[in-house]
């Protein structure tokens, strides 16, 4: 976003400029890695490299405020989960045979066409937007909270519904199947018989 | 040049008490238990009462022979202790000692800093239990997940609520704003940060992950030599920055009698204090079940800073 053209030009980049690159090309690489490693949990690691690079892009964007709630939510919680998920699960060390799925190119094709959307969208926003890095800075806690709730309260609370609807969805998926009426004889003879003692 | 000069100088001193502080504490454990159990603790090392323990400690780790074991990651199991220990390292660099910009550096948002990147450092004990391929580890490694994801909601729930009293959630800013009437108005979120601070340490009575009689040392258990000794030491600059955070956020950090002068020396007492505390709990309580830690967390903490945060509100409020 920063390369779109504009008054500062591409063709002599700031230091900053080069940075945020080399860190996105670092940070993309790390995402490759993520999704193709076979190993599972080596995958959730590369996971955090991915998401630490994002919050290092936040940082020179000078998003101080997303860049640690990013570290503190995403690295700190999310990935934390999903590790505790693996250890609970199947977490073998070295390769899992079963890591491909047959729908890698259906996801593939997912995954291109949601990354072009986005980045589209980006692009079209912010074509000509330059940070001023020597004014005051623009992503200051302050500046984010005030912007939040002033200008784009609506689309926070819709967010937060739609978290609070997933949250519950989850719930209701987790828990074992409720029966209508307590447990009959008819639910009790639909279970198989375990050891086959009788017919 | 001089910036230059400023910075390097701040970052050794914060490093100087990285490597310091920790080891003071770990010794202070050595003599406070000591005492506490009728015993003299170490007495030769160093000569006066045993001040060297430590170095000397430090010194046969260095000398042990670094193993991993054959069907362990390697990589993994070699980069654990680094992340376990380095993120205590960053998170002093934010934290306020004096009046008048004694801090490492002035980050904007430093409350959320010190909390994510504390969090961070959990990830070094998931890796170790889960790459040193032995089952001990990995139930140490499930039960410290457990334990944080547990944990950091109250702690996260009770900082905010100091950042509502104070109306930033930049460290220097809280303390600017601090008056002596926030000890009692935040004592209960007090309590409950110091609380789920001291389970996301895995101090005593919350050492479930590292419960000795049951998992051996959990995640840490195939450790050995330097790489041992720097998950200890992450434990105790843990305690540190646990104990210099409560007091900067709940205990007025600087302000006191002549804190022109001698904030520093507040800070530095207040932490000293609490740190005592952490040692005082260790020897005094059993240590939790696996259940009665859950329930501690979501049944008595949680509630507990919704309730501080309610109060914050209808104060900030009613004083506005």
């Amino acid at each position: 976003m920063s390369l779109a053209a504009g008054p500062p030009g591409f063709l002599s980049p700031a230091g900053v400029e080069i940075a945020f690159l080399l860190v996105g090309i670092a940070t993309l690489a790390a995402a490759l890695v993520t999704v193709t490693t076979k190993q599972l949990v080596h995958a959730a690691l590369w996971l955090v490299v991915t998401l630490g690079g994002l919050a290092i892009e936040y940082l020179l964007l000078t998003a101080e405020f997303i860049a640690w709630v990013q570290v503190l939510i995403y690295v700190g919680s999310v990935v934390v989960l999903l590790l505790f998920g693996l250890m609970l699960t199947k977490a073998p060390i070295g390769r899992s045979p079963d890591a491909d799925s047959g729908n890698r190119w259906a996801a593939l094709t997912v995954a291109i066409a949601a990354a072009a959307t986005l980045v589209w969208v980006v692009v079209d926003a912010f074509r000509s937007t330059w940070i001023d890095l020597s004014g005051a800075v623009q992503g200051s806690t302050k500046v984010t909270g005030a912007s939040l709730f002033r200008n784009w309260v609506l689309p926070f609370e819709a967010l937060s519904v739609l978290l609070l609807a997933a949250l519950v969805g989850a719930i209701v998926l987790a828990r074992p199947p409720v029966t209508r009426h307590r447990p009959s004889k008819d639910a009790l003879r639909a279970t198989p018989p375990r050891h086959g003692a009788r017919s | 040049m001089n910036d230059v000069l400023d910075v390097i100088l701040r970052l050794v001193a914060v490093l100087v008490v990285f490597l310091v502080l920790p080891l003071v504490i770990g010794q202070t454990e050595h003599k406070v238990m000591a005492h506490m159990q009728g015993r003299l603790g170490p007495m030769y090392a160093g000569g006066f009462h045993g001040w060297a323990q430590l170095v000397a400690d430090g010194v046969k780790f260095a000398q042990k022979e670094d193993v991993v074991p054959a069907g362990a990651d390697r990589r993994i199991f070699q980069l654990a202790p680094v992340v376990a220990l380095l993120p205590y390292l960053l998170v002093l660099i934010a934290i306020p000692v004096g009046p008048h910009g004694l801090v490492g550096t002035v980050i904007d948002a430093g409350l959320f800093f010190v909390l994510a990147v504390m969090g961070v450092g959990v990830l070094g004990s998931l890796m170790a239990g889960w790459a040193s391929a032995n089952k001990f580890s990995l139930l140490g490694g499930l039960r410290t997940a457990a334990q944080l994801m547990a944990y950091e909601l109250p702690m996260l729930l009770t900082a905010s609520s100091v950042a509502m009293a104070a109306g930033t959630i930049s460290l220097p800013g809280i303390l600017n704003a601090f008056h002596w009437w926030w000890i009692p108005w935040q004592i209960i979120g007090g309590l409950v940060f110091f609380t789920a601070g001291l389970a996301e340490l895995q101090r005593p009575p919350f050492d479930m992950p590292v419960a000795d009689s049951e998992i051996i040392f959990g995640a840490y258990t195939e450790y050995t030599g330097l790489r041992f000794a720097l998950f200890l030491l992450a434990e105790y600059a843990g305690i540190v920055v646990l104990c210099s955070l409560t007091t900067v956020l709940f205990l007025g950090g600087w302000h006191g009698p002549m804190a022109d002068s001698l904030g520093w020396l507040w800070t530095l007492l207040k932490t000293a204090a609490l740190a005592f505390t952490v040692i005082w709990l260790r020897v005094s309580y059993p240590r939790l079940r696996e259940d009665q830690l859950q329930k501690l967390a979501w049944t008595v903490l949680i509630p507990l800073s919704f309730a501080q945060i309610g109060l914050t509100g209808i104060v900030k409020v009613v004083m506005s």
